[in-house]
């Protein structure tokens, strides 16, 4: 009566273990060899452009389809510097909302507010793309942009980054509205971190007579440095690869500026408009080039990340 | 990064379908490119469907998609807004053929200025495109509109950002206007010295619509569709004309199809009193020794009918039939299409 059960128990641990292993290792292999085979079609497909450019693919800021000359530097900077403008406007707004949620906002319309937050998670990036394009960039192109030139302007190196007619669309716009569309992204893992920090430590902090600010700055974010970290890093990593909202607002133009009111383009708007046309080798290579060049630039910015992560750790 | 590899997965998948599709429906005609006529190409299939019981699917993936497509024998044909020269479709082994036309229409934003009341000309739209005309009171734009107040303006140009059929045609008329024009170069997407992109007809109107000052250039159809504020324009003789199916119809009939080779008459700056500047034609690509000659056998049957039974739905589409003479020179020229015998398909 009793072995029964038993046996039969064991007959099921010693078939289904070895096939949950094998099931799980065949999926995770999956994940490699997809992985692999996307740096292989890259690697391969940018070998023309690199053998017509050379090295200058990486340093010239030419984007010339008739004549067939390219280079990667517009399409970077433009994707460095809304991934930066989004980033300075994302994190700290970010930190705060979490930090709000988790240490001051009454019990009752936290748990509303977070599911608000994380709808604006939800919502598609065309759509960010389409009320940028129809309803920010009228707005900022009357309203903003003048006083922002009027008072930027005339400072010296500072003023560089605004001059120029009030367009609207933009790399600032551009930058600004991926700045919206990653907040619910890191205030979400960030809130979450900061509710991990023991009440404990925070009563403690408090009970010496701490300031709000002291507790945020000495005890939250140090305990949480990690998890921190790690939102940051999520958030960046969509803002450099975020596609169609961007290419809704930047002006998709292949000239460098140092204005920010300028139009520019990132590398996967570039893709993203110019893919389905391009003909000819040279061409599509360049954009497949592209692509492998946002591919090492987001695994640097992950690996920094790890390195960031790690080093917290210890 | 993200992206790409969702692009990839979504071209596996697509790939898988379109052959899944292929096998499962023999009889069906499949062909992909050019975006510009998918909507009649659209009405067309769904209409010869109802009446020969033959479905055609059409993916618009852009001309450049299409050439490749029929290039890699995926597709019975493709389709671009771009033709190829006689030395390309020698090299491939391909036929090519115009099957209806359309033009293309400046649109631009100025408060208190009604459409049809701005005159252009090729030269000054070339100057506006190359940053050398920056206000909207140029005397250049001035000396076309007498009698018109323009307003002292900066203007915005703006272009298509994706590469297209339309900004190959409206470079090709800026670069037989201005020889300033070759240091951009004529492509289906050029370096562009000045101005914003939008992407597709869609995101230039878009653009226009909400900058003061703006000008751009989209299809007429769908300046027609959305109410957009057109110019007109001033032709190569000297003359201002509407776009209208006419004046597109004017630039066809004097162009020279039977001296080129493809029929690959670019239709900007025709001669003509009555001719639109910037009309532009749509091509076909089958390939002369097909694979499968009853897919390409097919396809002519299917843009058969649409010569003889289409023009009214083209019309209704604001797109351009081909005149008579051109259709019977394209028709005569199929016979080219031969099976593994030697034999015409059609």
């Amino acid at each position: 009566m009793d072995e029964a059960p038993r046996r039969k128990g064991n007959a099921r641990s010693r078939i289904g273990d070895p096939l949950f292993k094998w099931l799980t290792w065949s999926f995770t292999m999956l994940v490699l060899l997809i992985l692999g085979g996307v740096v292989f079609t890259l690697v391969e497909g940018s070998i023309p452009v690199f053998k017509t450019m050379g090295l200058d693919f990486l340093i010239t800021a030419k984007w010339n389809p008739v004549t067939d000359q390219y280079g990667v530097i517009v399409p970077l900077v433009g994707t460095l510097v809304t991934a930066l403008i989004a980033m300075l406007v994302g994190v700290p707004t970010s930190f705060a909302i979490a930090f709000f949620l988790t240490e001051l906002c009454p019990y009752f319309i936290r748990q509303p507010i977070s599911i608000a937050i994380e709808l604006l998670a939800a919502v598609p990036s065309i759509i960010y793309g389409i009320w940028g394009l129809f309803i920010v960039a009228p707005y900022f192109q009357s309203h903003i942009e003048p006083v922002l030139i009027a008072v930027l302007g005339p400072i010296p190196v500072l003023g560089a980054l605004f001059q120029g007619p009030a367009i609207g669309i933009g790399m600032l716009l551009a930058g600004l509205i991926l700045g919206l569309m990653i907040l619910p992204f890191i205030t979400a893992v960030t809130r979450d971190v900061f509710s991990s920090v023991p009440a404990v430590l925070r009563e403690s902090a408090y009970g010496l007579g701490c300031t709000r600010w002291e507790v945020v700055r000495r005890i939250v974010l140090p305990y949480c440095r990690t998890g921190v970290v790690g939102a940051v890093m999520l958030g960046l990593g969509r803002a450099l690869g975020e596609t169609m909202a961007v290419t809704f607002v930047i002006g998709n133009a292949h000239r460098l500026s140092t204005s920010l009111m300028a139009p520019g383009t990132t590398i996967s708007a570039t893709l993203a408009n110019e893919f389905t046309e391009a003909v000819g080798d040279v061409y599509t290579s360049a954009l497949i080039g592209l692509g492998l060049v946002l591919f090492v630039l987001t695994f640097f910015v992950l690996a920094l990340g790890k390195r960031l992560l790690l080093r917290a750790g210890h | 990064m993200f992206k790409l590899r969702k692009l990839l997965a979504t071209a596996a998948i697509l790939a898988v379908t379109a052959s899944g599709l292929a096998t499962a429906q023999a009889a069906d005609i499949s062909g992909a490119g050019a975006t510009f006529p998918y909507p009649l190409y659209g009405k067309w299939a769904a209409e010869y469907k109802n009446e020969t019981g033959v479905g055609m699917n059409y993916q618009s993936i852009g001309s450049g998609g299409g050439i490749k497509q029929i290039k890699a024998n995926t597709v019975d044909f493709g389709a671009s807004d771009k033709p190829l020269s006689g030395t390309e479709l020698e090299q491939a082994g391909l036929l090519q053929f115009p099957v209806v036309m359309g033009g293309i229409v400046p649109i631009f934003n100025i408060d208190g200025v009604k459409p049809g009341e701005v005159v252009l000309s090729g030269d000054v739209l070339a100057q506006i495109y190359l940053g050398k005309i920056k206000n909207w009171n140029d005397p250049a734009i001035a000396a076309l509109n007498k009698g018109v107040k323009l307003p002292d303006l900066a203007l915005i140009p703006i272009y298509r950002s994706d590469g297209s059929g339309t900004s190959f045609n409206f470079t090709y008329f800026l670069n037989e206007s201005n020889k300033d024009w070759a240091e951009v170069g004529v492509n289906t997407s050029v370096e562009w010295p000045v101005g914003l992109g939008g992407k597709g007809n869609e995101g230039v109107a878009a653009l226009v619509g909400q900058t003061k000052g703006a000008i751009g250039y989209v299809e007429y159809a769908y300046a027609l569709q959305n109410a957009l504020p057109y110019s007109r324009m001033l032709n190569k003789d000297g003359k201002v004309v509407e776009p209208s199916l006419e004046s597109f119809q004017a630039a066809a009939a004097n162009a020279d199809w039977k001296g080129t080779p493809g029929y690959g008459v670019i239709l900007a700056n025709q001669p003509g009193a009555a001719s639109w500047p910037m009309t532009a034609a749509t091509f076909i690509l089958v390939h002369k020794a097909p694979a499968k000659p009853e897919g390409t056998a097919s396809t002519l049957k299917f843009f058969d009918w649409a010569y003889s039974k289409g023009d009214k739905m083209a019309e209704d589409l604001h797109y351009v039939p081909l005149p008579d003479a051109t259709v019977s020179l394209v028709e005569s020229s199929w016979k080219q299409v031969v099976d593994k015998d030697g034999k015409p398909v059609f």
